[in-house]
């Protein structure tokens, strides 16, 4: 059995004008849930985990993991950085610690992300009743 | 046709209020001079995702319910909890915003808005430094030098550029719109030569485009004005700017600090700080210095990740410095439409701009104890109230999963993700759209919200569902009439 591949990363959250515009559309539309279901990698990292634009990958942190779709980032390079944007995907694996002021860490969290071609992206509605039993 | 002028677009902070709206038969055909965000709002807001009927949570399923029923329902929620939350406030108008700061009081509940999860810590910072800042438009005039700090204006304030910095032609700053485009067709040359290189010599791929490494930045000696974008993305926000300074994420406060030595003439005694070469922040900090007017607009990347609040303290007291050799100013690039104003609203009404707590009668803010996302992470809650704004998509899971778990109302025109695990969902209308109300902008401009078009039959503004949940409580409590 060959070793999984398996990297190390820093994880960003942030707006992209695609989740921008997806929001107007409806949070249950199409756009927004394909908007935010992705993960951006730098294309330096997709050779090292050998996997291609739009693979299944999982990200995991200490505080949760998620299954989302790798995209070939076009502003490379940041090898070692991965970028979700903002939205129920990023919420799983965020730092929830305020320090103490009222404000989670959404960047810069440590991370690892894996190939995952055999685990499918939730929909919305499952990823509700998966976290939070209720949707 | 018809078509309605000076219309002010109710989504970001940027409250663009130059939106021409074509209408026909009553109804939004066409939107002009609206971005991507701005336009897809008018077009779009009556899609199929919209809420038509009110709706409570009945052995696990959502039922249709009167208004009266929702607003009872809700009613009774927060008139019988201890300490319930009231969070969201920054989507809606100000006229809302002042009769939910009236609920909070009654129900002595927290009332809390989304700066808290975006530009809280520069609020607490603002609060112990000061901030020296001035209006957008003293800005698209005079500003030689613009700086976007862990801001990505093209995506997420998209005009932003165009209207009140680089690419605005000002009465004393000129666009530089044109420079950008002689830049972007000599990159497109150089890739297609790099290209047809490659090819023929190498057949492989070059790890770093030449183009992307750090280089002599040139243009940061004209005398015309200069954008710098620093942020640990290359963004691209960042491709337009005369000078990109990518930052290793969460070492913006050793930067802003670098960079406020070099101001005061300070000598740096390691080659790199936050990944970046000093002779390159050298460089930086002597534009900075040499500018007439300059402008630092942060976003959230400094307020969301390492020091929070003491990288906005570093950031307004490098703009200090900076008054010490020229003149400098510094702005928050707020997120949403009327963020702004849910905080100058608060502070009106209570002295506390978010996070204010009136479970003890009077107000109390003590944010890290009183706002929304620690009360959430520490279980305290037993009831909340979500209004135009969409926590579970927004906050960290552990907070959600207590959100989830105590009865929850929500307000808002959309069956957003929040919605879809309440147990009270109330529609409303959208103000700017299909109600008027007031809203400020990021620079504390108050500007009008028109109404263009009417709401879908009994569908009600945020300001008077609000209003009749409050008249509710008081009844339940019995406490005067109407
Ligand atoms: S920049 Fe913001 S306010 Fe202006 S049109 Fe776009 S979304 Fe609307």
């Amino acid at each position: 059995m060959s070793l999984k591949p398996k990297l190390k990363v820093t994880l960003l959250t942030g707006r992209t004008i695609e989740q921008g515009v997806g929001k107007e559309h409806g949070k249950s539309s199409k756009e927004y849930l394909e908007s935010v279901s992705i993960c951006y990698i730098d294309p330096e990292d997709m050779k090292k985990l050998g996997i291609k634009n739009g693979t299944n990958v999982l990200v995991s942190t200490d505080y949760g993991s998620v299954v989302v779709k790798a995209v070939k980032s076009k502003r490379f390079p940041h090898a070692g950085e991965i970028f979700i944007p903002y939205g129920p995907w990023a919420n799983v694996v965020v730092n929830p610690e305020t320090d103490g002021i009222g404000m989670p860490s959404f960047k810069g969290v440590p991370a690892t992300i894996e190939p995952a071609p055999e685990q499918r992206i939730l929909s919305l509605a499952e990823l509700l009743k998966e976290q939070y039993g209720k949707g | 046709m018809e078509i309605v002028k000076a219309v002010t677009c109710p989504v970001c902070g940027s409250l663009c209020d130059d939106i021409e709206v074509v209408m026909e038969n009553g109804k939004i055909v066409d939107v002009r001079n609206a971005c991507a965000a701005g336009a897809a709002k008018f077009l779009n807001y009556n899609c199929e995702h919209r809420i038509l009927k009110p709706l409570i949570r009945k052995n696990g399923e959502f039922v249709e319910v009167s208004l009266d029923e929702a607003i009872r329902k809700a009613a009774e929620i927060l008139a019988n909890a201890s300490y319930p939350i009231l969070y969201g406030w920054s989507s809606t108008s100000c006229e809302a915003v002042r009769v939910g700061l009236e609920l909070a009081e009654e129900i002595g509940g927290v009332i809390d808005n989304t700066s808290t999860v975006c530009h809280g810590p520069s609020i607490l910072s603002i609060q112990d430094v000061g901030i020296p800042s001035c209006t957008l438009g003293q800005i698209r005039h005079r500003a030689d030098l613009v700086v976007y700090w862990g801001s990505n204006p093209w995506s997420a304030h998209p005009r932003h550029i165009e209207r009140y910095t680089a690419f605005s032609e000002g009465r004393f700053q000129k666009s530089t719109w044109r420079r950008y485009l002689a830049k972007i067709r000599a990159l497109i040359a150089k890739k297609k030569l790099e290209r047809a290189f490659k090819r023929i010599f190498f057949k492989r791929e070059i790890s770093v485009p030449p183009h992307l490494r750090y280089e002599p930045p040139p243009f940061l000696e004209r005398k015309e004005r200069k954008l710098i974008v620093i942020d640990v993305r290359r963004t691209k926000s960042a491709e337009i700017a005369d000078y990109f300074i990518k930052v290793e994420p969460g070492k913006d406060y050793e930067l802003l600090q670098a960079l406020r030595m070099l101001i005061r003439d300070q000598e740096i005694e390691t080659d790199k700080v936050a990944g970046v070469p000093v002779e390159y922040l050298e460089e930086v900090a002597d534009v900075m210095v040499n500018c007439d007017f300059g402008i630092l607009f942060f976003g959230v990347g400094l307020t969301m990740s390492g020091a929070k609040m003491r990288n906005i303290d570093a950031a307004i007291c490098l703009t200090r410095d900076l008054n010490m050799r020229t003149k400098f100013v510094i702005m928050p690039m707020r997120g949403h439409f009327n963020v702004t104003g849910a905080n100058v609203v608060s502070t009106w009404q209570t002295g506390y701009p978010f996070a204010v707590d009136f479970s003890l009668g009077y107000p109390r803010y003590n944010p890290g104890e009183t706002s929304v996302v620690d009360i959430l992470l520490r279980g305290e809650s037993d009831a909340s109230l979500i209004i135009a704004s969409d926590p579970a998509s927004s906050f960290p899971k552990k907070a959600v999963e207590h959100l989830a778990k105590t009865p929850l109302i929500v307000i808002d025109p959309h069956m957003n993700v929040t919605a879809q695990i309440a147990d009270v969902v109330i529609p409303s209308a959208f103000v700017g759209i299909e109600a008027e109300g007031t809203a400020y902008r990021m620079d504390h401009v108050p500007l009008p919200l028109k109404k263009i078009v009417e709401p879908p039959e009994g569908i009600l503004p945020d300001e008077e569902i609000v209003r009749r949940i409050l008249v509710e409580v008081r009844r339940l409590k019995g406490i005067g009439g109407s």
